[in-house]
């Protein structure tokens, strides 16, 4: 009978067994490839049909666009941000009337899209220029850039109502029988432990909102404020080049996905006493 | 055959104008506004307003079923084990829901136009080619239309347990009756809410495509306003017929939640 003197030294582990190639590998690579193609493609376009005087000429007004379209969501969702508060005590309050007329205002902005309603506003409410003169405010509503800030700041009090009432409906009860108990007023609790409980759930919710407002206020290109898409309409339809519409696309798509991303930075930021 | 056809078309056209909800026999504008700017025929609005929300809800209907398969087949391949298809998808959908709809719009429809122009160059024609308004708005709306409703899926995938795919392989299904059986009713169930959101969405997106030119409410409205100065009753008068619209979609939406939920045990 014999035996090992010796112990076996260890082996390596046998090779993995080869990728099969499967069809989704292969739809994989070619999807990836039509995106590689795409983007050389438009790299290429973009090269070929490069003109330093177009760039010399337009450039600049795209930038003043692109603050344009800034200040018009920042203005908008501040001052949506001030009037969704009311909307949404509205919403909830006990009274028939008020929480009626709130749900109506919010069905009616949410239900119709922001440019008809920006129509309704600029065209709609231009017509009645005697009126509005006499009661002095026809300065006000003879822009185009003051019609779209309020229908803007309208449309997005809606939304941010429902996103408010939504997130101090989901702070639980008893916070506020906590609160009550503990002797603290009304306004207290409401600013010291409900808000701040409710602005977290709040916060995801608040960023689409932004995002969606920055992609919406392309519209105002149509009633002749010169916006990020304005300017670019302008440039395409004095150059007929459809690189126009390409510049525009990535930066909006630069802005939204810094944008998002900024969010995603703040979110973890603000929630980082809630993980583990 | 041919003429049953006719026949069958024309019983249908009949039918279709008598049975019009704003301009037929019975419609809201034939009873109501006969007089007025909104008549429906030569003298007034009406006709051309009721064309326009035909158009409306016809590019919203056919947009939907371009749009869920595309978002089906996208929110398959975040689902996939295969590294390469994954990010092919999600390129897709950062890239179709960071542009405003407004910029895919204008660029699906100038840029299809360039490539029909190209290709048909390159056959020797060299005319000038027109892009159906109405393909080129269904086209943009169902690619936005179908970034995010592959995200509602893919979090509709993600809600249902490993353990319903094991069970069909289990059953010895292959995999697509799996999908087909046993995965997909439940997707429908859980997706259901998120879909009905996109839908109105897209509804509302709707109103974008009279910026190239297609004769939907939005359209029709700022003609009538323009020629006949009462841009305010118009544009109430178009957001009142939006907000049936919208109407009627959640009633159906709340209905096919019902619908779809009726196997659940009530408690």
């Amino acid at each position: 009978m014999s035996h090992r003197e010796v112990l076996l030294p260890a082996l390596p582990p046998p090779p993995a067994p080869p990728r099969p190639y499967t069809w989704s590998r292969f739809i994989g690579s070619v999807s990836m490839g039509v995106w590689l193609a795409v983007v050389v493609g438009l790299f290429l376009m973009i090269v070929n049909g490069w003109d330093p005087e177009k760039f010399a000429r337009y450039g600049p007004s795209y930038l003043t666009g692109l603050r344009t379209t800034l200040v018009l969501v920042a203005i908008s969702i501040l001052a949506g941000a001030v009037l969704s508060f009311p909307i949404a005590f509205a919403r909830m309050s006990k009274s028939r009337i008020l929480s009626s007329l709130a749900y109506a205002y919010v069905y009616f902005f949410r239900g119709t899209p922001m440019i008809m309603q920006l129509f309704l506003i600029y065209y709609g409410l231009g017509s009645f220029r005697p009126q509005l003169e006499s009661i002095g405010l026809w300065w006000f509503f003879r822009e185009a850039w003051n019609c779209a800030l309020l229908t803007f700041t309208l449309n997005t009090a809606a939304y941010q109502a429902e996103i408010l009432r939504g997130a101090i409906g989901s702070v639980g009860r008893g916070q506020h029988e906590a609160a009550s108990s503990l002797g603290l007023s009304t306004l207290v609790s409401f600013f010291k432990i409900i808000m701040p409980q409710a602005m977290i759930v709040a916060l995801r919710p608040y960023g689409n909102e932004i995002i969606l407002m920055i992609k919406g206020s392309a519209i105002v290109a149509i009633v002749t404020v010169f916006d990020l898409m304005g300017e670019t309409r302008r440039a395409f339809s004095r150059t007929f080049d459809y690189q126009m519409y390409l510049w525009a696309a990535i930066l909006y798509l630069i802005l939204v996905e810094l944008l998002r991303n900024l969010w995603v930075l703040l979110e973890n930021r603000l929630t980082r006493h809630l993980k583990r | 055959m041919s003429g049953m056809i006719t026949a069958v078309s024309s019983l249908l056209a009949t039918l279709g104008a008598v049975l019009d909800p704003l301009c037929g026999h019975f419609g809201l504008f034939t009873w109501l506004a006969s007089d007025t700017l909104l008549a429906c025929g030569d003298t007034g609005w009406g006709d051309e307003i009721a064309g326009g929300v035909w158009i409306t809800a016809t590019l919203a209907l056919a947009t939907l079923p371009v749009g869920l398969m595309i978002g089906f087949c996208i929110a398959l391949a975040k689902q996939s084990d295969e590294p390469s298809l994954r990010r092919a998808a999600n390129i897709y959908t950062t890239i179709f829901r960071g542009l405003p709809e407004l910029l895919t719009l204008f660029i699906v429809y100038y840029g299809l136009q360039i490539l029909a122009q190209r290709f048909l160059a390159s056959l020797g024609y060299t005319g000038a080619v027109e892009i159906n308004t109405f393909f080129a708005g269904m086209i943009a709306l169902g690619v936005v239309f179908s970034a995010y409703c592959s995200e509602v899926l893919t979090s509709a995938f993600q809600a249902i347990p490993r353990g319903q795919y094991e069970a069909g392989d289990a059953l010895g299904l292959p995999r697509r009756r799996t999908m087909r059986l046993i995965i997909l009713p439940q997707l429908i169930r859980i997706a259901l809410p998120g879909l009905g959101n996109l839908w109105m969405a897209l509804l509302k997106d709707t109103a974008l495509v009279s910026v190239i030119g297609l004769p939907d409410i939005l359209r029709q409205t700022q003609v009538a306003a323009r020629v006949t100065k009462q841009a305010f009753g118009f544009f109430t008068l178009s957001c009142a017929l939006f907000l049936v619209l919208a109407m009627l979609s959640s009633i159906l939406f709340s209905a096919l939640e019902r619908r779809s939920k009726r196997a659940e045990a009530t408690r």
